[in-house]
Order: structure tokens, then sequence, then C-alpha cells
């Protein structure tokens, strides 16, 4: 049952999006997202900060490693503190500190991680408030009002997540439910000149569920898309073919955000396929367990093998983590109760995950891409016959054979 | 390295140190604090975030409760322990052991004094220690004491002599240890003045530590809770009184506000800064105004609120945490309370 679209006029929404290079096998394109805090080159990775800081790095260290936009979690900040409060602060970026762009999710996603508190109807999400145990409702209006006051540069739509493990009806009802939410959402958007409101293409992994998600939700006219409900517990095999389906129906001119992606040959493979835009916990989070991030995997520097180690992490790294310690220091300090450890794990690794997304803008516009890959997957797995069956094939099916 | 005094005012000491660091070309005025460090770097801060901040002490205090464990990979290192933290061009001060969690007591001997790291007792003897210190190459070392004779209440004499007896045996063992060794030539041993709450011994430890060819005096064994400083204050004008003025005068353990200007009026440099670390850790951030008002009438109103605060130290706040009891003073403010415009600071 296909939702009417909504009634209420809404400007055409800007193309926010310039493609500067594709590639000529696969489907990997370099571009430069305009938006209200200044341009941003795509494919882009997007470090995520949960409660307005990144854990473990400030806006200043963000800012001068170079990164122009980053996430700000709504679920967390729209209970505590609150929108009013933050539009005091002069919305997120005056709370933050943060110059440049931010993309504000819409509180969805936490859903599904705290599903315990949690209840969904046709009206929103009903949740209890893990701080004071109060009970509210976020609506798909409710989001938006919200993301209004942050004043975020990229807004998400309100979105039934359901988990990729889940099949059955459920699967159905959310997708068209999301549908009807981005309706509403798009109606409810006060600021549309000033904050770009996404859209997430859901359906799990049903093909044609997902292929009715998408065929609805291209009629709206939104500056970007997202692709949810992936990166979950799903197969590596199922993920990549939902990936591949959205982006094959997904208009070329706008940005394709891909949820939740990811790791170093997830964002690789996904970029062939047609992403643009990416973020995930995963290097800050893995950085917390003293793991940093390098182009062969990753150095476990709690181990005693790194105890005499007097290298860099990286030594081709430009991060002030590399450019002023060894991991040696850095496998004292991790065996210490200082947290700094911490700290220098995490400038490096986003400083890893920007530096990797810059690498593969270049060889896009460069006209060099497949060989990036080839190299890459060469670097990370020993053997570029030796990636991941998921990744090869993937690979192969927008054109890119490793060899 | 080169102490002069520009000014003495009613006990307080001005002045410069100079050619100071491997290269004999630094300076640092006096009275000052040293960065507090664990395991070589400030607590939460990246090198990054710490030059964020203006005033970063030109020198650094190291633990050798946190780096004796890592000796031998600072002796394969060779480079000292300056450049493998990440800060070559800092002056570096190691001491002991750390001021915020001392070690247990009890493991002094005639021949031996431990340090507790992540991974347990280190034991050293004046030899081991010198090897340390060998490998570390730090500016200024503290030397090889015996600082427990003020460790409990109502310390016996005997403890007291054995405290000073002990600490000289080590110096002059560490001394003979540095002559043999070039490398540890370039590192300047501070001397340790103990003998507990015992003037007799207090002044016995000043006066044979000024004859030894020492770079500086550490001040040990006059820390404690804000009331055991009250009660020292007597021997530490006392102690002072019989070092030489040239050369510099460290205490340990003492580092906040109120506690520091009165050590300065007793005529000390040099003061550990792990004060603001604790504040830090009970959730609070420091409020305290320092300014200084040159107008008689003003000072005056002023001498009153410092008369004030002492007195509110007394009556310092206790909260309940989880895990403890902890008194908070009248410089910080504490950031769990609920007040509405705190919680965007909390928040952060």
């Amino acid at each position: 049952m296909a939702a009417a679209v909504s009634p209420t006029s809404v400007e055409s929404a800007p193309r926010i999006m310039k493609l500067v290079a594709e590639c000529s096998r696969s489907r990997a394109r370099a571009g430069e997202l305009r938006l209200p805090h200044g341009p941003v080159a795509t494919p882009v990775f997007m470090p995520v900060g949960t409660q307005a800081t990144m854990k473990g790095i400030t806006a200043e260290q963000l800012d001068a490693l170079g990164c122009r936009i980053c996430l700000g979690n709504t679920y967390h900040l729209g209970l505590r503190p609150g929108p009013e409060l933050i539009q005091k602060a002069h919305g997120l970026h005056g709370f933050m500190n943060w110059p440049h762009n931010l993309l504000t999710d819409s509180g969805g996603f936490q859903m599904v991680s705290l599903v315990s508190l949690s209840e969904v109807t046709e009206e929103g999400v009903r949740f209890r408030s893990p701080y004071d145990g109060d009970e509210s409702l976020l609506s798909p209006e409710k989001s938006v009002e919200i993301q209004n006051a942050l004043g975020s540069d990229i807004i998400m739509q309100l979105d039934d997540v359901v988990s990729s493990t889940v099949t059955g009806p459920r699967v159905e009802e959310a997708m068209y439910r999301s549908i009807r939410w981005l309706d509403r959402c798009i109606a409810a958007h006060q600021r549309p000149d000033k904050q770009n409101l996404f859209a997430i293409i859901q359906g799990g992994l049903d093909e044609d569920l997902r292929a009715t998600c998408l065929e609805e939700m291209t009629k709206r006219d939104v500056p970007g898309f997202a692709i949810g409900g992936l990166s979950g517990g799903e197969s590596k095999g199922q993920f990549w073919r939902m990936v591949a389906l959205s982006t094959s129906r997904l208009p070329k001119d706008k940005p394709r955000y891909l949820m939740g992606v990811g790791y170093a040959t997830d964002l690789v493979v996904c970029v062939a396929l047609g992403c643009d835009m990416f973020d995930c916990v995963f290097p800050t989070r893995t950085a917390r367990f003293g793991s940093a991030l390098v182009p062969t995997g990753n150095l476990q520097l709690k181990k005693k093998q790194y105890e005499k180690d007097f290298r860099p992490i990286d030594p081709e790294c430009a991060c002030p983590t590399c450019q002023k310690h060894s991991r040696a220091f850095l496998h004292a300090l991790l065996h210490s109760d200082n947290t700094a450890a911490l700290h220098h794990l995490t400038v490096h690794n986003i400083a890893y995950q920007l530096r990797l997304m810059s690498a593969v803008r270049a060889s896009i516009v460069e006209k060099r891409f497949p060989d990036f890959v080839q190299d890459f997957m060469g670097t990370m797995y020993g053997d570029p016959t030796l990636c991941p069956a998921w990744a090869t094939e993937a690979l192969a099916s927008v054109g890119i054979t490793l060899r | 390295m080169k102490l002069s005094l520009t000014k003495v005012v009613n006990g307080c000491r001005l002045g410069k140190i100079k050619n100071l660091g491997k290269t004999g070309d630094r300076t640092m005025d006096i009275p000052a604090c040293l960065l507090y460090t664990k395991t070589g770097s400030a607590p939460h801060l990246t090198h990054q975030t710490l030059h964020a901040i203006h005033g970063v002490p030109a020198m650094a205090q190291l633990t050798l409760s946190s780096l004796a464990e890592h000796h031998e990979v600072l002796a394969e290192y060779k480079e000292g322990i300056g450049k493998f933290i990440g800060m070559p061009e800092s002056l570096l001060y190691c001491s002991l052991h750390d001021p915020v969690s001392p070690c247990p007591a009890g493991y002094v001997t005639n021949k031996s004094v431990s340090v507790w790291g992540v991974g347990g007792r280190v034991e050293m003897t004046a030899s081991k220690f010198m090897t340390i210190q060998q490998a570390l190459q730090p500016d200024w070392f503290q030397c090889l004491s015996d600082g427990e004779a003020s460790c409990e209440e109502g310390t016996s004499i005997k403890r007291a002599r054995k405290s000073v007896d002990r600490s000289l045996l080590f110096l002059d063992n560490c001394l003979r240890l540095q002559e043999e060794s070039e490398v540890l030539r370039k590192s300047t041993i501070i001397g340790v003045i103990e003998g507990g709450d015992v003037m007799e011994e207090r002044l016995r430890s000043a006066r044979e530590t000024a004859k030894r060819p020492v770079g500086g005096f550490l001040l040990d064994g006059f820390q404690g809770n804000p009331t055991t400083l009250e009660t020292r204050l007597y021997l530490l004008s006392s102690v002072t009184a019989e070092l030489p003025e040239d050369k510099p005068r460290l205490i340990c353990g003492v580092s906040r506000p109120d506690e520091v200007l009165e050590c300065i009026e007793r005529g000390v440099d040099l003061f550990e800064s792990f004060f603001p670390y604790q504040v830090t850790e009970r959730g609070c951030a420091l409020t305290f105004s320092f300014d200084y008002q040159p107008n008689p009438e003003e000072t005056l109103s002023q001498q009153n609120g410092i008369q004030e605060e002492i007195k509110y130290t007394d009556q310092t706040k206790k909260i309940k945490t989880t895990s403890c009891n902890q008194e908070i003073t009248s410089f910080e403010i504490n950031l769990k309370e609920k007040k509405g415009t705190r919680r965007t600071l909390i928040h952060l």
C-alpha cells in the first residue's frame, strides 16, 4: 500500500551534490557537498560524537585533522540537555564549538539499541528516558523539531528501524511506515533552506521491499538519501547486495549516505558500489580498547610485542600521535591508569579513516580507482586474492576484478 | 645551574634558576610549580590538548613509581625518558613517589626503597636506583630516601633518626655512583630532607645534606591533611633557615593554593601540581580568584577574605560518592550538583 505524496508544498530541494569525477568501471564517484557550514569533499567518512563531544577528542583536534562534517546524536542530546538549552547555546554548533558541518540522526537508531525502553506505534516511538524515567513520544514531527533546534546542516527523517536480522511482516510494516514518516518529516520541517532533510531507505534484506521503498522515496524531492537498516547482524553477502540494489535505483545527482559503515574494507567496497557518505563508531570504539588502525589491519598495542617497538603506529601517518609517540610509549601508557592513551589512539584512528577516504577520492579523480582497490586489498590481506569472498563478489559486480 | 634571587619579602623568595637542561640554556622562574604527570603524560591530556593551555610549566614531574617498571625498555631505547614520552623540550624532574597515591609504608630497609607500579613492587638498592636513572636521564631527580618517619602519628625519635641516617647513606652512595657515570653526571641530584616531626633530626638532616654537592633540596614528610601541615609549618621554617640560599627548595605532597602560599612564606621555591587532577577526579572545577590588588584598602578586605576562606576550608563539605568520601575545598565548584547552568558544563 503506497503512501500518497504529502500535499504540503515544499520548495524544490536544493542540489547539494556536485559530481567532480566518476570511475569509468565501477560506480565510484568523487564529489563535493555544498553545505551551510562549508564544502565537504566526497567520498567522506563522518566521525560520530555521542552527547556532543567526540569521545576522547576535542572539536579543535577534529578540525586540525581536516574533518569538515561530523555526527551528533539526537536521541542523547534531545533528552539531555534538551533542545531549549541547546538553542540558548546557539545550536549544536555553538554548544560543541564546532565551526564546520554537522549531521544529526533522528533519534530512531537508538531505539533499536535501547529497545527494552521503547515501543513503536504509528504515532512514533514511545520510550522511557534512562536519565529521569520520564515517558516521551518521539514522533516524526518531534524529531524534526529537535533537529531544527539543533541547527545541524543535514537532518535525518525519523524512520521505523528494524534490525536486519528480523524477518516477516514487521519488516514490511516498518518500510511503509518509514515512507509515511518521511512525508510527515517533510511537512514538519521548518528550515528547508538552512537544513537538508535526508530520507532513509528501508526494506531490510528483502529485495522487493527495498525496491518498493526506493521507488516511493525517490518520488519525494529531498536533497539526499541514506541507505538504512543495514550494518547490523546480517551476513556480508546480503549486505552488499542491498547496498548495490539501493545505489542502482537512487538518483545520481544526489548524495548517498550509507549508515553505520565501517571497517576499511567495507568503505572501499561501498565506494565502488556508489556510496558517498559514511559514519561508524568503529574507529573511536576500537581506540578505547587499545587498538590502532593501520593499512594492514590493526595493532593491539597492549600486547607484549609492542613493549620495545620504538616506531610510530604508522610511519606514513601525519597525525599528532604518530608525529610524537612510539608504539612502545603507547603500550606503557595503555597499561597505566592514565586515559591519555585512549585519546592518542582515538586521534590516530580518526586520522586513519579520514586519510583513507582522501586517498580513495584522489584515486577516483585521477582515474585510477580500480588500481587503488587492488593495492588496498593487497596491503590489507597480503594478496588481493585473499580478500574476503563477499568483497570480491561485490567488486566484480561493478566491474572490478581482483587479480 | 645557578639560582639568583631577585628579592626576598617576608620569607618569600623571588628569583630565577638559570643554565638548566642538558644544553644549559634553559631558565625557570621561582616560585613555580611542576607539571604533574602519570606514566609520563599529563592525566587525560594529549600533547596537543595540553599545549592549548597557556602557561604550561617549564619543568614536568615524572614519578619513579610509574616509570621504574619500564626501565629495561628505556635502557634499550637509550635516548632518555623525555624523548620517549614525547616531551623532548621539557625540563624533567623525577620524584620517587606519586603524590596522589603514595606507596604503602613498611618497605624501606637499610639497603633499599620500594615503589609500586602497575605491575607490582619494584625494590631498589642505590645501585639499581642509579641504573634506572641512567636509563631515564632526567634533568633532576630526587635521591633515594627514607620518607616513612612521617607516615604514622607520633613517630618516635628513633624512627626519625633512622630516616635521616638512611637517607644520608643513600645520598652518599648515589653521589659516588654518579661520579662513575658520564651519563648520570648530566643529571642533578636533589637531596632529601627527612627527620619526621623531630626538630633536632630535621636540623641535622638539613645541615648534613647541605654539606653534600646536591643541586637542590626536597623537603619530604610535610604532606598530609591540612591540619598536619599546619602543625609542621614551624618545622619547615627552621629547616629552610639551615639551607643555602642559592639552591632551589622543593616540597612534595603540597599542592593546594593556601598550603602553597604558606610554604612560599617559609622559603619553598618549587611545588607539585597534582591538586587540579584531584579536583577533576571528583568532578569539580577550580573557580578561585587569584588576582592581586595593590590598593591597600582593597588588600585589607582581601586579607579578610582570605581569613574567611581559611576558616571555610575547615568546614569543607564532604560528599558521599559511589566509592568514597571526598572533601571539596573552597577553591572549586561541584559540577555534579543539579543546577541549571552547570548542566551544560557537566555535559561537556
